[in-house]
């Protein structure tokens, strides 16, 4: 009977934190090579941060005339108007930036509405004033806050504090990275932006856990082991098991940048991305930060029933 | 291992086809579920804004032009309560900024008297029946200088802005039910704003003009002495007189007497019509009782005066009164088109806002790209999860198989618990299924790598499955708890449609506890005992 292959060979052995000078430096770069894009280039914010207008058009023609278009809105004289094809030929974007008042903000549209006139479709318009902008913006930050202490505490509950240091130090470099991304190719940074850093803070650290898993697991088993070797033979004990759920991930994710539509390509982009780089640094990151937090190795790592027992001891004396 | 207790197959079994029972109504069009008998389920998935087209717009109420509406009222009072009382009294005034009404006694004599009465003023947060908290709507302070303040307090203007923001949601929803469109969403959020939702609704710019409206209608006289150009041209308006503007363009200028003869709350309905001699679009009006008898009275007494309708400070019209009306109806023309007079009509019907609304947040998305994003989203969806099928298949063969069964029940059990609770799907909502596919084959992956290495370590068939699945189960729960942390902050503090991912990828990760651990777990209990095999395929 057909038993599958095995992409990953059992008996694999890779020195992954045997090499940890050179992955260092790499992590270290993915962490702050994107935080100087951030700050030179900066993020293509889109109007959910800036406030502003965006319209998706539309036209009759099957090519649409952007010349024309772009004569006719710059015309209005409504400031910074940012004009392009989206998608299709005959799709165009249209960016306001946002103006003084809520007011004016809505009478921007009436007035493009007007000078294109009745031979456009208007298949989305969102207009996003200065109030709510603001909101946006304190929300989405304090959602990603919130996730990640949430998480910190589950994983300190679960497992020890050096776990969760190390936990919460990879998801800052996959969120660093993920932004990164954002910023190199100029991606829209939205709401939809920050659903999915969360989902890949989400994602990444379930894989974390499954390594940590195993970590706790061996140290219990192997005593006398070497601290780089243990970890290293847990890394690659899970491997196989690392690799396929990210191929799987990644292929169930693929189809939606390629034939998602214009709408949600940033958003599956971003996902696709955050599974790469999330597998990267359960590897690279998350494992050998243990070396550096030192583990404790006297049978330390308590499982729930242990911690109870010595509760109750305590409790007794 | 072998041993599964017959109640939990059968429960087991009951939630699958349970599930498939509630999601089957989402695979056939609508048209064909209303031929089906009633008894089977008929909810279907309800799509978002994003996915079938409509409007998002959020308004917010005009918290200072409320204030300052409330700031005059309290004024009149106060002038009310003091003439009556025979105070003398001087520098009647209102601040915004520091929300309050001043007022100065002229001699000290009245001093207590006034204070005493302009206390009434100030009535319980609550009315009687909520007045436990003690709060009141007014402080009433003396201050040197034989001044009285009247100072809105933070409850009572709490219990105004919640009466107010309930007013306006009655009002905007008479308003949207004109469109005639299938369940709008009129709720309150915040704690001066009002997210209406209307699915499938196209010409939003006239939705945003009857929404945005405040609908005060007032009758008021026109000065007859005054020459409406001039005082335009020289801005110098006659005491009791305010100058105004007519709506059409280019405007006119009209001088009106300031006080209101009657109002739009005095209407009891409002139709809109046709005038018979002219066949022009108009509208046509009836007042209560009260608004008769005044109507009636201003007519009689102003034959031969023109009389201004006026509509949020805009003249609609200002037509000669020619005889008497008495019967308490009347009609405004004002060369309005079939749609203006409809929309006028039903802005009359429903009512004025208790203050102005402003749009702060607006999204609305055609049905055309809707349409598109469906199909794009449809086509992402079986493609990836054709891949992953495959994939697992490639991986783990039989097992593999076992898994994907387990992640098509999972599909189905999302769709179904999606149609059970009415919730929303979105294109990102779609999104996080994907995703779901990717983690439910994660909880196969953990336990058939897990099954690997115990058969590696030279366990029986049996032990080796065994273990898989109860050695992997605590590393599942941990790793998709994490997911589930972060996708429970996405949906507490996300809205529209990031919600809806959150909502469809926590279902999945539910679900996918359940199939890819318990349902893989009967199909291979049920594989073991009918071939007793020597060696697990795996």
């Amino acid at each position: 009977m057909f038993r599958g292959f095995h992409f990953v060979p059992p008996d694999t052995k890779i020195g992954f934190v045997r090499l940890r000078t050179i992955s260092w430096v790499v992590s270290a770069l993915l962490t702050v090579v994107p935080l100087l894009l951030v700050w030179k280039v900066g993020l293509n914010y889109g109007i959910d941060f800036q406030g502003g207008t965006l319209m998706e058009i539309k036209t009759k023609e099957s090519v649409a005339d952007l010349a024309s278009i772009r004569a006719k809105v710059h015309g209005l004289n409504l400031g910074e108007v940012q004009i392009q094809e989206f998608g299709a030929p005959d799709d165009v974007l249209i960016r306001i930036a946002a103006q003084p008042t809520e007011k004016e903000q809505q009478e921007s549209i009436t007035k493009v509405k007007q000078v294109l006139g009745d031979d456009v479709e208007y298949r989305r318009v969102e207009v996003v004033g200065p109030t709510v902008s603001g909101e946006l913006i304190a929300g989405g930050t304090l959602a990603v806050v919130i996730a990640m202490g949430a998480i910190l505490l589950y994983i300190w509950f679960r497992f020890e504090w050096q776990f969760a240091v190390a936990a919460i130090a990879s998801l800052v470099h996959d969120v660093t990275g993920t932004i990164g991304l954002y910023s190199a190719l100029q991606l829209e940074f939205n709401l939809s932006s920050i659903a999915a850093i969360l989902t890949i803070i989400g994602y990444s650290l379930n894989d974390k856990v499954v390594i940590f898993d195993r970590i706790r697991e061996n140290l219990r088993k192997y005593r006398k082991m070497p601290l780089a070797e243990l970890l290293d033979l847990s890394i690659n004990e899970t491997l196989s098991r690392t690799v396929l759920t990210h191929v799987t991930t990644f292929l169930a994710m693929m189809p939606f940048v390629i034939v998602g539509g214009e709408a949600i390509f940033g958003f599956a982009l971003a996902m696709v991305w955050g599974i790469v780089i999330g597998a990267y640094s359960s590897i690279y990151v998350a494992a050998p930060l243990q070396l550096i937090l030192g583990v404790r190795r006297d049978g330390g790592m308590t499982t729930a029933p242990a911690k109870a027992a010595k509760a109750g001891a305590a409790a007794r004396a | 291992m072998l041993h599964f207790p017959q109640w939990k197959v059968i429960m087991v079994i009951g939630i699958v086809i349970a599930g498939i029972v509630f999601a089957l109504p989402n695979v056939f069009p609508r048209a064909t579920m209303a031929e089906m008998p009633s008894w089977l389920p008929h909810h279907q998935v309800n799509l978002g804004l994003d996915l079938q087209g409509g409007a998002h717009l959020l308004y917010q109420l005009d918290e200072d032009e409320m204030i300052e509406d409330w700031l005059g009222n309290i004024r009149d009072d106060v002038r009310e309560t003091l003439r009556r009382n025979r105070i003398p009294y001087t520098d009647l005034s209102q601040t915004l900024a520091t929300r309050t009404v001043s007022v100065k006694i002229r001699e000290g004599g009245d001093l207590d008297k006034a204070y005493t009465e302009l206390r009434k003023l100030s009535v319980p947060v609550g009315g009687t029946l909520g007045g436990f908290s003690g709060a009141r709507n007014l402080e009433v302070d003396r201050s040197g200088d034989n001044a009285i303040v009247l100072k809105v307090t933070e409850p009572g203007l709490n219990q105004r802005m919640s009466s107010a923001i309930q007013a306006s949601i009655e009002t905007i929803r008479r308003r949207v039910d004109a469109f005639g469109t299938t369940e709008p969403s009129i709720q309150r959020q915040g704690r001066n704003r009002v997210l209406v939702q209307v699915p499938g609704i196209s010409d939003v710019e006239r939705l945003k003009k009857l929404i945005g409206e405040t609908g005060k209608l007032e009758f008021k006289l026109v000065d007859p002495a005054a020459n409406a150009a001039q005082v335009a041209e020289s801005k110098q308006v006659p005491i009791d007189d305010e100058l105004l503007f007519s709506t059409n363009t280019p405007s006119i200028p009209y001088v009106i007497k300031k006080q209101t003869l009657v109002s739009g709350e005095n209407l009891v309905d409002s139709q809109p019509g046709f005038d018979q001699r002219s066949g022009e679009p108009i509208v046509s009006f009836r007042f209560d009782a009260t608004g008769a008898k005044r109507f009636a009275k201003v007519t009689q007494d102003n034959v031969g005066l023109p009389f201004a309708i006026i509509l949020d400070g805009k003249v609609i019209s200002a037509p000669v009164i020619r005889e008497p009306i008495l019967g308490g109806s009347g009609q405004i023309s004002g060369n309005f088109t079939v749609q203006e007079a409809t929309d006028l009509a039903v802005l009359l019907r429903s009512g004025a806002l208790p203050a102005k609304l402003t749009v702060i947040e607006e999204r609305t998305v055609g049905a055309s790209l809707g349409a598109d994003s469906i199909a794009a989203g449809k086509k992402a969806t079986l493609l990836g999860l054709l891949l992953v099928v495959l994939f697992m298949f490639a991986a783990y063969g039989l097992f593999g198989l076992f898994a994907n069964i387990a992640l098509l029940i999972n599909i189905a059990l999302i769709f179904g618990v999606l149609s059970l609770i009415g919730s929303t799907l979105t294109l990102p909502g779609i999104a996080g299924i994907v995703l779901t596919i990717g983690i439910a084959v994660d909880a196969n992956v953990l336990i058939n790598e897990r099954i690997r290495e115990e058969i590696r370590a030279g366990k029986s068939p049996l032990a080796s499955v065994e273990a898989g699945y109860t050695r992997a189960m605590s590393t599942i729960v941990d790793s998709n708890v994490t997911t589930l942390i972060s996708t429970l902050v996405l949906f507490w503090l996300g809205s529209g449609p990031v919600r809806g991912f959150a909502v469809t990828l926590s279902i999945g990760i539910l679900a996918s506890m359940f199939t890819a651990v318990t349902v893989t777990r009967l199909m291979v209990v049920y594989w073991l005992r009918r071939t007793r095999p020597a060696m697990v395929p795996i």
